[in-house]
């Protein structure tokens, strides 16, 4: 096709070239032409942030950018965290205060998180909870996830 | 929820993003953080047939500053704005608003330029920057001119710009010694476009007597709705709480023009600014009396 | 029994997977040669079609079909009816009115679906629908629930002579008797608006028919696979081996992912038949809020007749039940709100009329709660208006009402969304509420904080309400148990899973019974498959009987490992047992055999099975209850309202479950939390606009406001346990608990705040808009 963008960028890591059509949603090219499906949509209007991903180091919602805009960018998803093997705190602490149920707005919460505790590595209640408060949960009610958080900062804290 | 085909350019400069601004006029769009832009094309309200994205120009992304103002690129995020100390130091009211303003996601890539030309009503920086009687410098291809708050915000979602003008910088003037500010809103949840807000600045001379008052509302009708009869009646009077409730009942009732909807009648939004002018005027108040923008 | 690993904080087996982006959700299935649908859905609410042409939407590169209602010709029929009316009452009027794959004549509710295309990739497809054209004739639309029953209204469907969808009466003892003996009659107006489920994953359906294996495979985020894949078989003319159906992880249920036979889950099935190719659809945000089902709009007349005293003599109830365009969910919601308009309390005469109305709205079917929280919500309300009619204590009149711990099983006389007769199995209502208001600090509140808060010109309130959940229903649900020739253990059972913990809890059951850890049981959800027979997740009723039928059956299992053991290692039954993987003598350790070793002798390639036995070490049993297990619960919160603003702050949430036997306190503890996050929604953010026309007016997250971490107070959870006596586990569900009793307790916090107002707040939701108004009635009354 005529109108279409030759975009690289770097996705947890690993360069990617692919052709896209320049109205291809981020979230879409991440989880369609890449196979990373582990970043999630639930509302393609930027209010939900399942689909939350790291843009250079900064969680913003992949639903809201066009795919040729991360053209010579850096991404990272919820696959760059760990692996099932080896995986992050923040993920460890997840599993270990059952703050996830159905687990789909999961991933938007870890991207969300994983800068944000670098720079809050001992952060109160209230801070995490406005923190997440650009993250909808609808099985949570968002308890166990900031106990998560506590749990999180002590692990990464403690290296 | 995808949006229609459009054609995408990236210019890497000012001059080149002029160019296919006016080559393409009324059929483009100006892509700054899409963070208004992008939810309705997706939910295809807005299908331009050519996006020029300006995220790729540097120079639009700078914060500089001296003593007669604080200049903000257009494309300087929200999230960078939020954390710069020159902006905290010279601007706190766009500092403190800063936190308002959707989720961090949407802060992180969100401009301040962007939410500029939109000017959504609701916006906190469209009241702000009217409040701090900001000017705004438009670029197009013949040259260059620099438009007033007062002048740039012209109507629901509409700006003094024409379709192959370009936002390039903010300038904020810094506020006079011993003024103070502030920044009330009233949303459902505290990331919601607020039902009502206020931006209050006010300015006091030697013997507390208030030199200049401004007050500006925001989801309280077209665009940045001012309230000059109210702060005329703060004009070289003591600040008092009969005053500030004076004025909070005259910008309530005869100054703002709110609307319906389902979250708020008109009652309830003006019933609201009464409340928040109050709260806001008293919080300006006591920071001016501190001596300087912060207590 | 003490148990080793049920009732233990067991970390779920599931999250590995969900935790790094590794498991798998409709959406995530890419198949080779997929197309993708999009729908063209009705702008309108009440509309006659009159023509549509899609001869342009045809013609877009990448299109590969538009197809109408015409062009499903003998295929296209309504869906099935889900749920029958019950059979066990009298005189009650039923109209089965079912939703329609694609709209042949007239559109009933705004987002119903007219046309469909498939292209090879969405965005094409939803250029191609913006391509139809289409022409209407707007008809005056029915949404009001009492004005949609007047003579002169439009008519829904217009083969009726109303918009009357059902009625019946349910009545116990003599309301008219106990109304000529009561000291107080209260009598009050109710309104309950709609919400949505709102599940962070949408619906969605990837469908791929093999015509050389004559066999359809199909992905659907749905909560009942079973039914559907015996639905599509059924409306295809397929036998059930012919279709299988995967409910993967899916992001969210509460409720209206079991509305089968949703129109795309009849669209998609036909048109990958048609095309031999898969098709993908995954619904969006906006199709969401017009197309999934949604709930809880009721009004209520109700009376109340009681003695000096505070007793409950009666209670007399009218309400009116949308159901929106059509009703194939039957009666299950208006029913469950009969079942709780009596909370916790012994009534002795109860007489409730059910209108159930046809309106151009999306269709009703249950969500969380389902029907129970406006149940809850007048009986409480009118507690409380009774307390201060009385100038009681609101604590006291609760207390004098709750059906003693003496009485159960206790029998309520009318029948229960399942048609069984209304039977609350047990239960030990006053230890639990007076444990609540201990844990709330309720006396500490009243007699000290809120005076001392008052005075700073704070206005802070206390709401405490207790409630009761039917839970458990039938029919029945199946599971099979299997040890395999690595000593892992395989098992399945046919209820979805949408977050509620089974590949973990479920584990738990099978590894107590059988000795093993949790990680050696590979539990499977949702695949037919994996077994035949089953209904759904669904009803809080998960762990009772699934949860019971996993039991069973691992249990089976276990009897056959002890009888192919005690002849292996030549020791009674009774002697062994099964730890660690391995059956042993108890008091021999070493002489012992694994798991495994008796998984392969259970299944020789030599010589013969007995007759009269069964290969393998396996079992698939059901549990099917009588009646359901009542759950019990009571929450409690203080709140601080700013009556200028209307904001709300909870400062303090406490609540006392009472689910019987827990299988993992961390899931229970998980779903109280998530259930108050939708109950609060209820109270005070989420409400589905509509207008007269029949237009949904905030189909979108940023209009339709789902509370966030901002708004959520931190809740504590406190267990008491009254085992249920009909299920071996002793477990009762809790999946919906936790959203029932919300709205109650907070009204009644919010009026103890504002306590100058006099307020007797009869609706749900409230917003600060309608709070507001409220306020402002009783400034300009006062």
């Amino acid at each position: 096709m005529e109108n279409q963008f030759d975009l690289s960028l770097t996705v947890n890591g690993v360069s990617y070239q692919r052709e896209v059509d320049p109205r291809r949603l981020l979230s879409d090219f991440l989880r369609h032409d890449l196979g990373l499906t582990g970043t999630h949509v639930g509302c393609e209007h930027g209010v939900c942030g399942a689909c939350t991903v790291l843009l250079d180091g900064a969680p913003v919602r992949s639903c809201l950018i066009f795919a040729p805009q991360a053209h010579e960018h850096e991404i990272t998803t919820v696959e760059g965290l760990g692996t099932i093997d080896d995986m992050h705190p923040l993920q460890e602490a997840f599993r270990e205060a059952h703050a996830l149920q159905c687990g789909f707005c999961t991933p938007g919460f870890l991207t969300t998180l994983l800068p944000w505790l670098e720079e809050h590595p001992q952060p109160s209640e209230e801070e995490i909870r406005e923190a997440i408060s650009g993250n909808l949960c609808r099985c949570t009610g968002y308890q166990h996830i900031i106990d998560a958080v506590k749990l999180a900062a002590e692990k990464m804290a403690a290296g | 929820m995808k949006p229609a085909p459009f054609k995408y350019y990236a210019p890497r400069s000012v001059p080149e993003a002029l160019s296919l601004l006016h080559e393409h006029g009324y059929d483009a769009k100006v892509l700054a953080g899409g963070q208004s832009l992008v939810p309705m094309m997706n939910f295809r309200l807005v299908q331009p047939a050519v996006v020029v994205d300006i995220n790729n120009i540097p120079e639009l992304a700078t914060i500089q500053g001296d003593n007669k103002s604080l200049r903000l690129g257009a494309m300087v995020r929200h999230a960078a704005a939020e954390k710069d100390s020159l902006v905290k130091e010279s601007a706190p009211l766009v500092h403190e608003s800063m936190p308002r303003i959707a989720t961090m996601q949407i802060r992180n890539r969100g401009t301040i330029g962007g939410s500029l030309s939109h000017a959504d009503p609701s916006a906190e920086l469209v009241v702000v920057t009217t409040a701090l009687k900001a000017n705004f410098r438009i670029q197009n291809q013949s040259g260059e001119r620099v438009v007033p708050a007062s002048e740039f915000f012209v109507g629901l979602l509409m700006t003094a710009m024409e379709p192959e003008d370009l936002l390039v910088e903010i300038e904020i003037p810094p506020l006079p010694p011993r003024s103070g500010w502030s920044l009330k809103e009233v949303a459902r949840r505290p990331h919601d476009f607020a039902l009502v807000g206020v931006a209050a600045v006010l300015t006091l001379d030697r013997k507390d007597r208030c030199e200049d008052a401004r007050l500006v509302y925001l989801s309280a009708g077209d665009g940045p709705i001012s309230a000059p009869e109210a702060a005329a009646l703060l004009q070289g009077e003591k600040i008092t709480p009969d005053l500030i409730a004076a004025a909070a009942d005259k910008a309530a009732v005869d100054e703002i023009d709110p609307g319906s909807d389902i979250h708020a009648t008109a009652e309830f939004r003006r019933h609201l600014a009464n409340v928040l002018t109050r709260r806001a005027l008293e919080e300006a108040h006591q920071r001016a009396l501190g001596g300087k923008e912060e207590i | 029994m003490k148990h080793k690993i049920i009732g233990k904080r067991v970390k779920r087996v599931e999250d590995p997977r969900l935790l790094t982006g590794g498991a798998l959700f409709v959406d995530d299935v890419n198949l080779p040669n997929m197309l993708h649908a999009a729908f063209l859905r009705s702008d309108y609410a009440h509309a006659r079609i009159k023509n549509i042409d899609t001869s342009q939407a045809k013609t877009i590169p990448g299109v590969v079909g538009v197809y109408t209602a015409e062009d499903m010709g003998d295929a296209w029929e309504p869906g099935p009816p889900l749920v029958s009316p019950p059979p066990t009452l009298e005189n009650v009027i039923f109209n089965s009115r079912r939703q329609v794959p694609l709209v042949k004549d007239k559109v009933k509710h705004a987002g119903e679906i007219i046309a469909v295309v498939v292209a090879e990739n969405r965005y094409i497809a939803e250029d191609a629908v913006e391509e139809i054209s289409l022409e209407y004739e707007p008809l005056p639309a029915v949404v009001d629930l009492e004005k949609c029953l007047e003579p002169d209204s439009p008519l829904v469907h217009e083969d009726l002579d109303s918009n009357l969808a059902a009625h019946l009466i349910q009545q116990k003892g003599d309301y008219q008797k106990a109304l000529a003996t009561a000291d107080l009659v209260i009598k009050k107006r109710f309104h309950l608006d709609r919400g949505a489920a709102a599940a962070m994953e949408n619906r969605g359906l990837v469908v791929d028919w093999n015509e050389k294996d004559q066999h359809l495979m199909v992905w659907d985020a749905t909560q009942s696979p079973i039914p559907i894949r015996n639905g599509m078989a059924s409306r295809l003319g397929l036998r059930t081996h012919q279709v299988r159906v995967v409910a993967p992880f899916v992001g969210g249920g509460f409720g209206p992912k079991i509305m089968m036979f949703y129109a795309e889950e009849m669209v998609l099935p036909w048109l990958t038949r048609q095309l031999k190719r898969p098709v993908k659809w995954i619904e969006d945000r906006r199709e969401n809020f017009y197309a999934t089902t949604q709930e809880r709009e009721q009004i209520h007349e109700v009376e109340m007749a009681l003695s000096r005293e505070g007793r409950i003599l009666g209670i007399k109830q009218k309400i009116i039940h949308d159901t929106g365009a059509y009703d194939p969910y039957g009666l299950t919601t208006p029913l469950n709100t009969q079942s709780h308009s009596m909370g916790a309390y012994d009534v002795e005469n109860y007489y409730s009329e059910l209108t159930v109305v046809f309106t151009n709205k999306t269709i009703v079917t249950p969500v969380r709660g389902a029907g129970r929280p406006q149940g809850i919500f007048i009986v409480e309300r009118m507690l409380d208006f009774a307390a201060r009619e009385l100038d009681l204590d609101p604590r006291e009149i609760r207390r004098l009402n709750f059906i003693p711990p003496e009485a159960f099983p206790y029998n309520h006389e009318i029948i229960d969304q399942a048609f069984t007769d209304l039977v609350f199995d047990s239960g030990n209502y006053l230890p639990a509420y007076n444990k609540a208001l201990e844990k709330i600090g309720y006396d500490k509140f009243i007699q000290e904080e809120q005076p001392r808060l008052r005075a700073e010109g704070k206005h802070v309130g206390i709401g405490v309400v207790p409630f009761i959940e039917t839970t458990g229903v039938g029919p029945y649900e199946g599971a099979r148990v299997a040890i395999e020739p690595s000593g892992k253990i395989s098992a399945a059972t046919g209820v979805g899973t949408q977050g509620q913990s089974h590949m973990t809890s479920f584990a738990q059951i099978i590894a107590e019974v059988l000795g093993v850890e949790v990680e050696d049981v590979s539990m499977v959800t949702g695949d037919t498959a994996e077994i035949h027979w089953g209904t759904g997740t669904f009803a809080s009723r998960g762990a009772v009987v699934a949860g019971n039928a996993v039991n069973a059956a691992a249990l089976d299992v276990r009897q056959k490992v002890l009888a192919l053991a005690s002849k292996v290692l030549k020791t009674p039954e009774d002697e062994l047992e099964l730890e660690g993987g391995q059956v042993r003598a108890a008091d021999i350790p070493e002489q012992s055999i694994s798991l495994g070793e008796l998984a392969i002798l259970a299944n020789p390639f030599r010589g013969a099975v007995e007759p009269g036995t069964e290969p393998g070490l396996e079992s698939t049993k059901y549990f099917g209850p009588a009646y359901g297990a009542t759950a019990f619960g009571v929450h409690g919160m203080i709140l601080e309202v700013d009556p200028e603003t209307m904001m709300i702050k909870i400062h303090k949430y406490v609540t006392v479950e009472d689910c019987g036997t827990m299988l993992n306190p961390l899931v229970v503890e998980g779903q109280i939390h998530g259930g108050v996050s939708m109950g609060l929604g209820n109270c005070y953010y989420e409400k589905l606009h509509f207008d007269e026309s029949g237009q949904l007016l905030n189909a979108s997250l940023a209009d339709y406001l789902i509370p966030s971490a901002s708004e959520m107070p931190h809740i504590e959870v406190i267990h008491e346990n009254t085992p249920a006596p009909n299920n071996a586990l002793g477990t009762k569900g809790v999946g919906e608990a936790g959203a029932i009793p919300v709205p109650a307790a907070f009204m009644q916090a919010l009026e103890n705040a504002l306590p100058e107002y006099n307020l007797e707040i009869t609706e749900t939701p409230l917003s600060p808009n309608r709070l507001y108004e409220l306020l402002q009635k009783k400034e300009r009354n006062k």
